[in-house]
């Protein structure tokens, strides 16, 4: 039995070798290797340090959230503070779930919009060769260069008189041209989608609205994914926003922040709705993770 | 283009040449119409908008006044909280616009050396924190001033410190307990990009290079994988540095607003503190406007700096 394991792990290890023969033979000394494990562990700890105890924190009953010295792990885990949580999303003054629901409507409305407006354009800049896409290309680079603090004030004005101060509008529509979509959408159309099927589907005399949903968005569906997963995490996690002032209308991530400064009375709560609230955004990168790291890779900026 | 162009342009001018291009292509103009549209209004608009009413003066209910550069003069001579922000602001990106960009590449190219399976794990664990939304208010529980904070319980545990330290009120910590979670928070889609950057490169060039004689993987990446990523780390650069200027609400959370005698007040806070509570909205403005301009400036530094490095 021992000896078919070790056999197998060694032909693991003689595969793996044959893959990276040269790199590990010239460039790789094993002391460099051994340094960069040893700093990506530590870091890696401190990047998840946050995240390991909001979870065990939400698990904790309540004496082990008051004990001293402050303990990081659990010892009797509970699924009391997310029961919590839930009850009272049922009785405070707006109710909790309102929260939520704002925070799902706007994240998955404001997405589709995004998704649906950067494709669109970044299909056109990139395929069809209209007089002046270069100059909103350039535009659009540009606009990357700053953020949405500089707009935020005059944008009040532009809100106030759409009369869409305190509405949805205020927060989903700005959502939709996000020019981050864009740029990688047009980049990632660029590279992988051929123009001579393009061509030949024009002559056919095909629409281009019907090339761009059948022949286009198909092709590039990694570069969808990443705009979903970028513009929802994005939403998802916006909090207090300047021209909102109902409570119906503010976010769970504004609530979280509320309950969590609150205090420690509350700090099982908090952490359970901290823990609801990564979960989403992280479990989609999970899914899409290599769909974005291949829209990436043609990200760059060329000259 | 150019090709076509040149046959064409023999016969008419190009004006009419691009005239011609417009019609045949009209549906180009009516993909992109909703998105700049849109832009237009959220974006263009705006940053129009603020140029010209930074020299007025506007409190939303009567029509703006002109006053030349009256506001300028007061934000640089009379308002000694904004010069105070001016100079927070810029400290602030200088450390956490490179050190991001930094950490993102370093760690993006330690992670490229692990196998695939484990690389996605660890290219999850570093770039979580970026999309965990509020998560970062625990460090203000691991660095509590009263006796729960993890910091000060294992300091005076180990008799690193005397009494408890009050971290996130004393300026003398403010400023570098921000820093770090501003850093912690800030491998995101740049960070990604380089992930992707390394995985790209042509393996042929690191054989070629081993041939040539690259001794040590500090050589390779320096004279082989960074020049072949040119394009990702453009635009890393650029994410990165808009970033550094917009952490302020990572500040806000943590240390409140104001923060203690201004310690932490940047220029993102001024400006809400003008347009947002005071209404005071061609002083505003102007602070808008000169966030605007040294964001662009920074950038286009930078990244001038950055094609130059290449070639």
């Amino acid at each position: 039995m021992l000896t078919k394991i070790t056999d197998k792990l060694k032909k693991f290890w003689e595969k793996q070798q044959g893959k990276n023969t040269y790199r590990r033979s010239v460039t790789r000394s094993a002391g460099g290797d051994v340094g960069i494990y040893i700093i990506l562990g530590i870091v890696a700890c401190i990047m998840v340090l946050p995240m390991v105890y909001a979870i065990a924190s939400s698990l904790k009953p309540l004496d082990e959230l008051w004990v001293f010295p402050p303990r990081f792990f659990v010892v009797n885990p509970t699924l009391k503070n997310f029961t919590d949580l839930f009850r009272l999303m049922g009785d405070s003054w707006v109710p909790f779930s309102r929260y939520i629901f704002n925070t799902v409507f706007i994240s998955v409305v404001g997405t589709f919009g995004n998704v649906i407006l950067s494709s669109y354009a970044a299909y056109a800049i990139a395929k069809i060769k209209f007089p002046g896409r270069k100059f909103l290309f350039n535009v659009i680079v540009y606009s990357l260069m700053f953020n949405a603090t500089v707009t935020g004030i005059t944008n009040f004005i532009t809100m106030s008189l759409l009369g869409w101060v305190d509405t949805y509008f205020a927060i989903i529509v700005p959502a939709f041209c996000t020019t981050l979509g864009l740029y990688l959408m047009k980049q990632f159309m660029e590279t992988s989608v051929s123009d001579a099927v393009l061509e030949s589907a024009r002559l056919e005399g095909a629409s281009e609205n019907k090339i761009f949903w059948k022949i286009a968005m198909p092709m590039v569906k990694p570069a969808w994914i990443t705009l979903i997963i970028f513009s929802f995490s994005g939403l998802w996690n916006s909090g207090a926003n300047m021209y909102i002032y109902s409570e119906q209308l503010k976010t769970f991530n504004y609530a979280i922040g509320q309950i969590v400064s609150s205090g420690i009375a509350r700090a099982g709560v908090g952490a359970a709705a901290q823990v609801v609230m990564m979960v989403v955004p992280i479990t989609v990168f999970i899914i899409t993770q290599s769909n974005v790291i291949q829209t990436m890779s043609t990200s760059g900026m060329k000259d | 283009m150019p090709r076509e162009k040149a046959i064409i342009r023999t016969d008419i001018s190009k004006f009419k040449w691009t005239l011609i291009e417009m019609k045949k292509n009209w549906v180009g103009y009516a993909m992109i119409l909703p998105f700049f549209l849109l832009f237009f209004i959220f974006t263009v608009i705006p940053v129009v908008l603020s140029v010209i009413l930074s020299f007025t003066t506007f409190n939303l209910l009567e029509w703006p006044q002109f006053i030349a550069m009256d506001n300028y003069i007061r934000l640089f001579l009379d308002d000694d909280i904004f010069l105070l922000a001016i100079k927070n602001t810029l400290i602030f990106a200088a450390i956490t616009g490179p050190g991001s960009y930094l950490l993102s590449l370093f760690f993006a190219w330690f992670i490229n050396e692990l196998r695939p399976k484990i690389r996605a794990i660890v290219t999850l664990l570093f770039y979580a924190p970026s999309i965990s939304g509020s998560i970062y208010l625990i460090w203000q529980i691991f660095f509590s001033s009263d006796q729960y904070g993890f910091v000060n319980a294992w300091g005076i545990k180990l008799n690193l410190i005397a009494k408890p330290i009050l971290w996130f009120q004393d300026e003398k910590y403010i400023f570098g307990l921000i820093i770090a979670v501003a850093l912690w928070t800030s491998l995101g889609t740049s960070f990604l990009a380089f992930i992707a950057g390394f995985q790209v490169v042509n393996m042929e060039l690191y054989e070629a290079g081993a041939v040539d004689g690259v001794k040590n993987r500090w050589q390779e990446l320096w004279f082989i994988t960074l020049p072949s990523m040119r394009p990702q780390m453009m635009l890393g650069a650029i994410l990165a540095i808009t970033a550094s200027f917009g952490f302020g609400g990572i500040i806000d959370a943590l240390v409140g607003f104001p923060s203690p005698e201004y310690c932490a007040h940047t220029i993102m806070h001024h400006l809400g503190d003008y347009g947002g509570m005071r209404f005071e909205m061609g002083y505003a403005s102007a602070i808008a406007t000169l966030l605007f301009f040294m964001m662009i400036g920074a950038n286009l530094l930078v990244t001038k700096i950055l094609r130059k490095v290449g070639s």
